[in-house]
């Protein structure tokens, strides 16, 4: 593929540091955000949520708020029902152990009976005013039969637990052995050491920066509803709610994500809210909009993790992995969000190998409902799930052997002769050099060093510790067949289409959506590379329906190594067709054009014709090859052939005050494979983020129920987000290999720092306590108590 | 959640009676008390108007008074509904003693809270409980010593309409007698935690 010249523009093209596109509207206030939007004769809504985590509804009075001054309509789920809007949907079956589907619970979009979490949506109200619909909705009268909870991930399924949904007995939504468990158990029995670990993984909220919105528009005119709502995927958005909720058919409903202030997969997923306010401005004839505060965003938008796991690895005397086995308790919540059940299965399970030869995996997810939140993918998805896990067994496995942690995986590494790799679990890792990423890491990190600066600190009064995760996690999501085998509703190519104007400037649709990501720069720069237009002469649009061809958007880290080479695709259409018309125009073969920094020349001469040129002429085709259509426009789909893996190693060094239990994360390195960088500025951000998300999820954030399933963690103030203060000033280098599978070279980096950083925190909170484990968030009171535990009564802490 | 609570109060345990078995009194000393009225002999209703870190609303309880042991002890359930600021439901064990010149007040209280009181207000409840709950000592204590003091701080209107409603114009019933020995303190309480 072209894509390998280079240079073509100086400073614009593939491996370099662009300023961001974009950034001059957000920086200058013109960012268009879904509440931003403001429409003729809109009404707001304000939706009535359950205050109760499980409760039969006997009955909603709604008379005094339909009284109330402004307001336009007070809608429930009989009205839903009685329109037939169908219920939410999840997109991916999960086979339980006994060979049937995973338990679906219905998931009606406003409540019909019974309420199963708080936040659960009840009645929506519509006002002229926002202070309207939210005085009003206090005046509907809803009279709960209140039931006990189920807040636990670990005892869920316990006898005698509340039996959440009739068709999940036990409320178990799925039971998902996978491997060979009859050899796994046979190697465990002759192991040399078997290490084990207890672990949690911590409940998140995802937390983009701007709420969840929807703006319905209904044109009594055309019969189309068009929706402006948050989402990262408009066209799954549209697909959905038209093929599975019955809102409106295809081709007339319009989905809009505008400017989506964030996303890391909290905005995936199609939720009642986006459904009920698209067929209540139909319902009502009137604009309707609502968005989320902050803490409706805490209640309502999927979760991510929670998971509870044992994790065991036979070795033999040296030191090489054997077998491992898993057994997971994987919290899906009171109903199943769009991608649910996938995350802790196939995003979890197929992860397991890790970096590392283990020949025998067996893993065992018990998905369980619960009276909280739906949970579902949440930056990473499953994988930072699994390799917090390996990753810390691996630390616990070195203990026991009295092996240096970077020793013990180095052993067991995948060797870089041994690419394409097969794992015992589904994937085949395409590239990697494990090694190298780790040697790089080591060094940036002066590992060598560590025990001086260990000294030191201990002089100081202070405990230092050093904490390595060497992951791999699989992304460019992903080939259709395979996500067909696996139960999935839908195939994972993406789209382009790269339209010259007859002016000579680009214009690229593009199926994937950039809520922050800096496509409409990256893709800029690909043009650039391959076409060779000037950055500044194109236009990345992306995120309307009714603008774009059919796109599948943006998650799992899949916008350029899909989305960019299906761009990447189109761009070869352009060019092969552009030969024709230059050849025509140089009075040349076909055969003898050639195409390089954006000229058509004949091999050999001097002449030459800018690609702008050749667009002119398809526009105004008066001399023109016979029989071509005129145009300068292409579309192209790619479905990836692999999915792709980035790998690497984080070190986290950190210092802990045992007074307080202070954790100060003092120096932080990561050295990552994610094949050839486009933009490597964008890129160090992505790296820079996911390391934030990491070090908040290891040593700050925590969604805490109740017994009573009352969330207790519903704002900012109770829910610590990681802050500058809290992350050090990172070393990031890369170690890039070259991914066999992908036409550009490139692998996905979204989500790597999300997934590296848990549990290269807790091994170096770990190493600094001298502790076997402590389970995330390490507060300052978790890791005060951690470390006193340890100590013998009336030892004093140094 | 759970509190154990003793409170001293400077005045005789007659003194302590009589005081809580005045409406107004109670009124006067509940922060936040909009309204108090029996809709039984052992149940009534009461509206309060508190506040807990950001969420402010106007609650309305219905309370049940049990196992009454005349003036000795008593079980106060009450469940209070705060509109869009949720719920909170609850009971407590109420008991009154004598202690040389003053009354010993203790309560053991239960409660569950939801919604935006436990989104928002888990962290503050326990402390605004006790503030509040000092708050009502502290006046209560003020006006049982000195009931004078009551005429100035309370709407004498009032008492006697409760009074009425109770049944009775001198000696009050037992269900306002429960009302008392921190009946009220319960209450705001069961409304925070």
């Amino acid at each position: 593929m072209s894509a390998t010249q280079s240079g073509s523009a100086a400073g614009t093209g593939i491996g370099a540091s662009v300023l961001r596109k974009e950034d001059r509207r957000f920086l200058i206030g013109k960012g268009r955000y879904t509440d931003d939007i403001n429409v003729a004769g809109q009404t707001h809504a304000v939706f009535v949520r359950s205050p109760h985590a499980h409760a039969t509804i006997n009955s909603i009075k709604t008379d005094a708020a339909r009284a109330a001054p402004g307001v336009v309509a007070v809608l429930t789920g009989t009205d839903l029902a009685g329109d037939g809007i169908g219920p939410l949907i999840c997109g991916v079956t999960v086979t339980s152990d006994d060979g049937q589907p995973h338990r679906a619970a219905v998931h009606p979009a406003l409540a019909q009976g019974k309420v199963n979490y708080v936040g659960d949506h009840v009645a929506i109200v519509i006002a002229e005013t926002y202070a309207q619909a939210r005085d009003s909705a206090e005046l509907v009268e809803v009279d709960y039969g209140i039931l006990p909870a189920v807040t636990s991930t670990a005892h869920a399924t316990d006898a005698g637990q509340q039996q959440i949904h009739d068709v999940a007995p036990n409320n178990m939504c799925f039971n998902w052995p996978f491997g060979d468990k009859a050899a796994v158990e046979a190697t465990f029995a002759k192991a040399h050491k078997v290490s084990s670990l207890d672990l949690v993984n911590n409940r998140m909220v995802t937390n983009p920066m701007e709420p969840r919105a929807a703006l319905g528009e209904y044109n009594t005119g055309t019969e189309e509803i068009t929706l402006h709502v948050t989402t990262q995927n408009p066209h799954v958005h549209r697909l959905v709610l038209s093929a599975f909720n019955q809102l409106a058919p295809e081709h007339k409903l319009r989905v809009v994500g505008p400017d989506v202030g964030g996303g890391f997969g909290a905005k995936i997923f199609i939720y009642a809210e986006e459904l009920v306010v698209g067929w209540a401005c139909r319902k009502v004839q009137r604009p309707v909009k609502w968005t989320a505060d902050r803490t409706e965003a805490f209640l309502s938008d999927a979760h991510g993790r929670d998971h509870v796991s044992k994790a065991e690895m036979a070795m033999d005397k040296d030191g090489n992995f054997l077998a491992l086995r898993v057994m997971t308790n994987a919290n899906l919540g009171a109903y199943l969000s769009t991608f649910a059940t996938m995350v802790p299965s196939y995003l979890y399970a197929f992860l397991l190998a890790g970096q590392y030869r283990t020949p025998l995996i067996y893993s065992e997810v018990k998905a369980v409902y619960t009276n909280t939140s739906p949970v579902d993918a949440s930056r990473g998805a499953g994988r930072p799930e699994a390799t917090y896990l390996l990753e810390r067994l691996v630390d616990v496995c070195a203990a026991d052997m009295n092996m240096d942690p970077a020793e013990i995986r180095r052993k067991n590494f995948i060797p870089k002769d041994a690419f394409p790799y097969q794992t015992p679990v589904v994937q085949c890792y395409d590239s990697g050099d494990y090694e190298e990423a780790l040697d790089k890491a080591l060094i940036l990190a002066d590992y060598k060093g560590f025990p001086a600066r260990a000294q030191a600190a201990k002089a100081r009064g202070k405990r230092r510790g050093i904490g390595l995760s060497s992951y791999v996690e699989a992304c460019g999501i992903a080939p259709s067949a395979a996500v067909g085998q696996l139960g999935g509703g839908v195939g994972l190519w993406e789209s382009a289409q790269v339209r010259f104007n007859p002016t000579g400037n680009v214009q690229v649709f593009t199926g994937t959506h950039s809520h922050g990501q800096g496509h409409e720069t990256t893709f800029a720069q690909l043009i650039n590379e391959l076409l060779g237009v000037p950055i500044e002469n194109v236009e990345v649009i992306h995120g309307d329906t009714a603008k774009t061809q059919f796109g599948m958007g943006t998650y799992g880290s899949r916008s350029l190594a899909v989305g960019g080479v299906a761009i990447a695709k189109a761009c070869e259409k352009l060019i092969a067709k552009g030969k024709k018309i230059a050849a025509h125009a140089l009075e040349a073969a076909e055969g003898d054009i050639e195409f390089a920094n954006g000229n058509f020349s004949v091999a050999g001469t001097d002449k030459a014709m800018n690609i702008a040129a050749v667009a002119f002429n398809a526009y105004v085709p008066h001399s023109y090859p016979a029989g071509l259509e005129p145009g300068f426009d292409e579309n192209a789909f790619f479905d990836p052939l692999n999915f792709s893996f980035p790998a690497g190693t984080h070190v986290c060094e950190v210092e802990v005050d045992l007074d307080t239990g202070e954790v100060e994360i003092v120096k932080y390195s990561a050295v990552d494979d994610f094949g050839r960088l486009v933009n490597p500025m964008i890129v160090e951000g992505q790296v820079h983020g996911g390391i934030v998300h990491g070090i908040g999820q290891a040593l700050l954030e925590g969604c805490r129920y109740d017994s009573e399933g009352q969330l207790l963690t519903a704002s900012f103030m109770d829910y610590a987000m990681p802050r500058a203060d809290n992350v050090p000033s990172f070393d990031v280098d890369y170690a890039p290999t070259v991914p066999i599978h992908n036409p550009l070279g490139v692998k996905g980096c979204g989500e790597a720092g999300a997934i590296g950083a848990p549990p290269a925190v807790i091994n170096a909170i770990a190493n600094a306590l001298g502790i076997k484990h402590i389970d995330m968030p390490a507060t300052p009171e978790n890791v005060w108590r951690a470390a006193h535990a340890q100590q013998r009564p009336g030892q004093k802490a140094a | 959640m759970e509190m154990n609570v003793e409170h001293r109060i400077a005045a005789s345990r007659e003194q302590v009676w009589a005081a809580l078995n005045d409406v107004a009194t109670l009124r006067a000393a509940i922060p936040g008390c909009d309204e108090l009225e029996a809709t039984s002999p052992t149940s009534f209703k009461a509206a309060i108007t508190t506040k807990v870190g950001p969420v402010k609303a106007k609650f309305k309880f219905d309370v049940t008074l049990t196992d009454i042991d005349a003036p000795n002890s008593y079980i106060i359930v009450a469940e209070g509904q705060g509109g869009a600021a949720g719920f909170a439901n609850g009971s407590a064990a109420v008991s009154l003693r004598a202690d040389g010149n003053d009354t010993i007040l203790a309560y053991h209280a239960k409660a569950n809270v939801g919604g935006k009181l436990a989104q928002l207000g888990g962290r503050l409840i326990d402390g605004t409980a006790k503030k509040l709950a000092d708050e009502f000592f502290g006046k209560f204590s003020e006006l049982a010593a000195n009931p004078t003091l009551l005429e100035r701080v309370a709407d004498p209107a009032d008492a006697q309409t409760a009074a009425a409603k109770a049944g009775s114009d001198a000696k009050l019933p037992t269900w306002l007698w429960a009302l008392s020995g921190g009946c009220a303190a319960v209450l705001v309480y069961l409304l925070l935690t």
